[in-house]
């Protein structure tokens, strides 16, 4: 009831929001904790500085973050506590059951995502790590990618790892799929003919028409977005984006998606997770 | 004799009337960044080219292009440069060549796309895959509003 309530509200929020441009030196905190939204890049970083995406959005959206009873977000991660300690599946286990006190066990995982699977030998974005312990684990059946609960839990999960820096492994076995994430990047698609560079590393801080263009960072995700009406995961804003140039995306969980999100979360390395925040 | 004759005229009456009312995109030879002849034989409409310029589904210009002359209409872009007064530094012939491909025209680097061209890309979108953003008359329409940009 509490939930139906809010995301009214905040229809009615969507309609009247304005676009204008954010104060660019406006600093985020929450609850007396500071962000780190803005630091220098290192050498051998594409980029001069390295910003969140929260810096680009204008202020009624940037204040909404700002406080978690208005930070509609909020909802999905409380929601995302409660699946926590719900058994479910053949092992009629919960989460916590197996993980105890999400903000010890949790802590750190969403800055360290994607990331290596001993088992699969493979790269594991956080909604697989959490699929493969509903198969393996509580042998019930995984959540679909954009599911509610799926968005509630790494929501839980995310916020577990708030303010703490991105730290994201790019060695090892992940190296190559840091490569080929980082030819998507600069890889020119659909009938706009556009690479994610044009528009995130070219042109951030640039309107193009009515968005003011970010670095396409994803330390906010997932993301409560005023013009979805609810919450989105990084996969669905990367295919959103390809969308729009008139291009096919790649499915979501796809290994492209999952190198394309390395690749990001090292552009972004440093930045304090923002999980989970807030866009228009 | 006479039959196979009749139809070979017939096929190449076919073939130039085509190709005298529209430049198909695979046709487009652009020559020191100009292309000195129009797409179609139909001149311009300035004011359908204003349309094509700031229609989101169509050129969607006004992304990327501050222009003053649209001063009505919200949100012009930046990520090009602002394109008042353009008529007074490009040729029609050049912004033909712009419009149709800026990546020949222009820069092989540039994030505008070719609105002229309909092969060549990636992963297209099954619903734009052959197609090109503009037709050619649009491409004229653009063009001849473009060369109405003049500095007063
Ligand atoms: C035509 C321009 C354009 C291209 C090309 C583009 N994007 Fe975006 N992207 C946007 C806009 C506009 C937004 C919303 C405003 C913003 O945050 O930049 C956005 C937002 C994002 C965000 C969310 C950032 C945040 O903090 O909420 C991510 C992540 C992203 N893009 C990734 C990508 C990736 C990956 C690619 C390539 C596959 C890509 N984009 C290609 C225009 C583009
Ligand atoms: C029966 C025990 C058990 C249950 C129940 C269980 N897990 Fe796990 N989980 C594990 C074990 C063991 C690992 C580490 C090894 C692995 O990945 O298989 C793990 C790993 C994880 C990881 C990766 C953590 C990291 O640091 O890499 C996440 C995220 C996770 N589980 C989330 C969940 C969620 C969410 C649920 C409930 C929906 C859940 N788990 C239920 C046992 C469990
Ligand atoms: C996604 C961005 C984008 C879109 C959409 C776009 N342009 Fe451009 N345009 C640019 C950029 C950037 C340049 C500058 C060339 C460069 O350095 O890349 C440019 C350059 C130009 C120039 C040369 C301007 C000068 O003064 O040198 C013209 C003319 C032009 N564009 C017209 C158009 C028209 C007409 C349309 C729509 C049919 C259009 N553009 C759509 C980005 C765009």
């Amino acid at each position: 009831m509490r939930k139906l309530v809010a995301l009214g509200v905040i229809g009615l929020f969507a309609a009247t929001a304005q676009t204008a441009v954010a104060d660019e030196n406006a600093e985020l905190e929450i609850d007396g904790q500071k962000f780190v939204t803005k630091l220098e890049a290192p050498a051998d970083s594409p980029l001069s500085e390295i910003l969140s995406g929260w810096r680009f959005r204008n202020d009624e959206t940037q204040a909404l973050q700002t406080d978690d009873f208005e930070n509609p977000a909020m909802i999905f991660a409380e929601y995302g506590s409660e699946l926590w300690e719900t058994a479910d599946g053949e092992a009629g286990k919960s989460c916590a059951d197996c993980h105890g006190d999400a903000a010890e066990s949790m802590k750190g995982v969403r800055a360290s995502m994607p990331k290596w699977h001993e088992g699969k030998k493979t790269l594991f974005a956080l909604e697989d790590h959490i699929n493969w312990s509903r198969e393996e684990h509580q042998k019930a059946k995984p959540w679909k990618w954009e599911s509610q609960e799926m968005l509630a839990m790494t929501s839980f999960i995310g916020l577990q790892s708030r303010g703490m820096p991105v730290n994201v492994k790019t060695d090892g076995p992940a190296k190559e799929w840091w490569e080929k994430g980082k030819e998507l990047y600069y890889t020119r698609v659909g009938q706009l003919d556009m690479a994610c560079a044009h528009c995130h590393e070219n042109n951030y801080g640039n309107m193009i028409r009515a968005d003011h263009l970010s670095q396409g960072q994803i330390n906010g995700f997932p993301v409560y977005r005023l013009k979805w009406q609810g919450m989105g995961s990084i996969h669905r804003r990367f295919k959103g984006c390809m969308d729009n140039i008139r291009a096919t995306p790649y499915k979501r969980g796809s290994d492209e998606f999952t190198a394309l999100e390395l690749y990001l979360a090292s552009r972004g390395q440093g930045l304090s997770v923002e999980t989970p925040s807030l866009r228009n | 004799m006479r039959i196979v004759v009749t139809t070979a005229l017939a096929l190449l009456i076919g073939i130039s009337g085509v190709s005298a009312e529209t430049v198909k995109p695979g046709e487009v030879k652009i020559v020191d960044g100009a292309l000195a002849k129009p797409l179609t034989d139909k001149a311009g409409d300035p004011a359908k080219g204003r349309q094509w310029f700031m229609g989101r589904k169509l050129g969607n210009c006004l992304a990327c292009h501050v222009n003053a002359d649209l001063a009505d209409q919200p949100y012009h872009g930046e990520v090009g440069p602002p394109l008042d007064g353009v008529a007074g530094r490009w040729s029609a012939e050049e912004l033909r060549a712009i419009v149709v491909n800026s990546k020949e025209a222009l820069s092989p680097e540039t994030i505008m796309p070719a609105f002229y061209r309909d092969s060549g890309y990636h992963r297209v979108a099954e619903k734009f895959q052959g197609k090109t953003i503009l037709s050619a008359q649009q491409v004229e329409d653009v063009v001849a509003y473009l060369m109405t940009l003049k500095d007063e």
